[in-house]
């Protein structure tokens, strides 16, 4: 058997590709969770603190609005080394999917987040205002108005968001948070099996798909401003 | 009763600041439809989100039942706000929400449990007349629709008053009819005073009891509508009821220059009514006094308001003098107003 083949498909170990996949697909979705949740906020501070004429809530939307910068421009391969001793303090290891999450988290939060506050500025202000109107609070707004007027856009964002975790998720598995990445690096590149790199590609960009897939018959399902 | 009380909006911004709201003293009765009209940028969108604390004006009062608008604030605002209905130019309907689910949404505000809400604001759709449309969605209905489910969605918590912001300016003139129609039935049925903004004054004519005109932040001229049609003092007021009462005057004047190059020995006249001559048959009478007089009509348009017709009338009348003096003399008799615009 030659080495360097692409095709040599009985030196796949099956039971470790798939375990590797639901390594991926739990990394991935575990932290979008996270994600989702963290970014709305994050998304709705920025949002609620713009264009205010409050000088103290002008100063926490520009510290939000320099961290949610800062983070996004940290490349990922490196944040994940800047958060090991946060990750070894929360996790208590710095190998392994579990202890992937604070940094894939971390890194795609602010990403959604910025996507949020977007999707919230694209309401018509006038729906607002009609709420408003109405004696709605502040609360009522945002989840009678804010959150479903803009959830095509939340959904749309949170698609385009996992699709980069995924791709994050390998990144994170080269250096030990294992998965696809991790099985790739290790048992492909390292030893030299470009078969189990193959595989391991045509899997995410299966995983890949299939979340495209979901994301965008979300989208349509939820939008009803063109019937 | 809504009392606007001295009340001045000044906006301040980099560039200097802007008096949206001059000074302005209004007093709006119970039941009655009030119309605020002037051209875009004229202040009365201002004035009016003062009403509902959207805006709070820099100086002067405003009170609605006795309650100091101005004066509230946090949770008493909200509960003023549930009572004081609001339709705008664009709906503002939520897209993500059915007919019935916009509906209910002042009444989840408000707190009302879920199957009185499901009553309530089925009732509202059958009284704007959507009945079946419940569970289409805004994006399946026409404009004249939306604006249907926005007064069914400002009359749900049953308000003490309906503001309506350029309600009708986004539709089609026939469209804006059925709006204001129902409006004024809403207005009749449930004694409901409506506070009308708009800059057409067609709107104001048709369903409105009295009227404001505003031009540069200031209410320069109020009234009866029927008075102020009747007769308007200032320029501007002018300028608004002659775009209505007479939207083809050029024609007209272009049509009477031809016809006394045409019929040189007739003698037109312009009748112009207001009130209740409208209903009497001046026209047959004259003809019937003075069977050898030639009568035409060339142009006319009579209008309804709340208060009677107003509108005018030209006539070419052909015949012999003593017929034609005694013609004038009848129309004087009968207390319409006659100017004679040409006379051979």
């Amino acid at each position: 058997m030659t080495s360097g083949s692409y095709f040599a498909f009985k030196t796949v170990d099956w039971a470790n590709m798939s375990a590797a996949t639901w390594e991926t697909i739990w990394m991935t979705i575990v932290s979008m969770i996270a994600v989702a949740i963290l970014g709305v906020l994050l998304g709705l501070l920025l949002f609620e603190t713009t264009a205010s004429e409050n000088i103290w809530v002008k100063v926490l939307n520009a510290v939000v609005s320099f961290l949610v910068n800062v983070f996004r421009s940290i490349p990922f391969i490196i944040l994940i080394m800047l958060l090991l001793p946060i990750t070894k303090n929360l996790v208590g290891t710095i190998i392994g999917p579990t202890a992937a999450l604070p940094s894939l988290i971390v890194s795609a939060a602010p990403f959604y987040a910025r996507m949020v506050e977007l999707a919230f500025h694209e309401i018509d202000r006038g729906v607002i205002e009609a709420a408003e109107s109405m004696g709605a609070t502040g609360w009522q707004i945002v989840y009678k108005v804010l959150l479903p007027e803009s959830m095509p856009a939340l959904v749309s964002g949170a698609t385009v968001t996992t699709i980069s975790l995924i791709g994050y998720t390998a990144m994170a598995g080269a250096i030990g948070a294992g998965g696809l990445g991790n099985l790739a690096y290790i048992d492909g590149f390292q030893a030299n099996n470009n078969t189990i790199v193959l595989v391991a590609t045509v899997i995410i960009v299966i995983i890949v798909f299939a979340f495209q897939f979901i994301g965008d018959f979300l989208v349509r399902r939820i939008d009803k401003r063109t019937l | 009763m809504i009392e606007f009380k001295d009340v001045t909006k000044t906006f301040t911004s980099k560039d200097g600041d802007l008096t949206a709201v001059s000074d302005v003293n209004l007093n709006i009765d119970d039941g009655e439809i009030y119309g605020i009209v002037g051209y875009s940028g004229a202040g009365k969108s201002t004035l009016t989100r003062m009403l509902n604390g959207l805006e709070t004006p820099t100086s002067g009062e405003i009170d609605i039942n006795g309650d100091q608008i101005t004066a509230l604030s946090g949770i008493e605002l909200r509960k003023k706000r549930q009572k004081i209905g609001m339709i705008f130019q664009h709906f503002n309907l939520l897209w993500s929400r059915t007919v019935i689910q916009n509906i209910m949404f002042p009444l989840e505000v408000a707190g009302m449990s879920r199957k009185a809400r499901q009553e309530k604001a089925q009732h509202l759709v059958d009284l704007v007349g959507l009945t079946g449309r419940e569970h289409s969605y805004p994006s399946e209905l026409s404009g004249g629709q939306k604006q249907r489910v926005g007064i069914a969605r400002a009359l749900a918590n049953d308000p003490e008053i309906l503001i309506s912001d350029e309600a009708t300016s986004a539709l089609d003139p026939q469209t804006t009819d059925e709006v204001l129609d129902l409006l004024l039935e809403i207005n009749k049925k449930m004694n409901l005073s409506i506070v009308l903004i708009t800059h057409e004054m067609h709107a104001i004519r048709k369903i409105c009891d009295h009227v404001a005109v505003m031009d540069d932040g200031k209410v320069v001229e109020q009234g009866t509508v029927f008075n102020v049609f009747r007769n308007p003092k200032q320029e501007i007021t002018k300028r608004f009821v002659s775009e209505e009462v007479d939207p083809a005057l050029t024609d007209t004047n272009r049509i009477v220059e031809d016809l006394i190059k045409s019929y040189p020995d007739g003698t037109i006249v312009q009748l112009v009514f207001h009130g209740d001559q409208a209903k009497l048959p001046i026209v047959s009478e004259m003809i019937h006094e003075f069977p050898k007089l030639q009568v035409s009509i060339i142009e006319g348009s009579i209008h309804q308001t709340q208060e009677g017709s107003i509108g005018s009338l030209y006539l070419q009348i052909t015949g012999n003098k003593e017929s034609m003096d005694g013609a004038l003399d009848l129309l004087k008799k009968m207390r319409v107003e006659t100017e004679v615009i040409h006379r051979d």
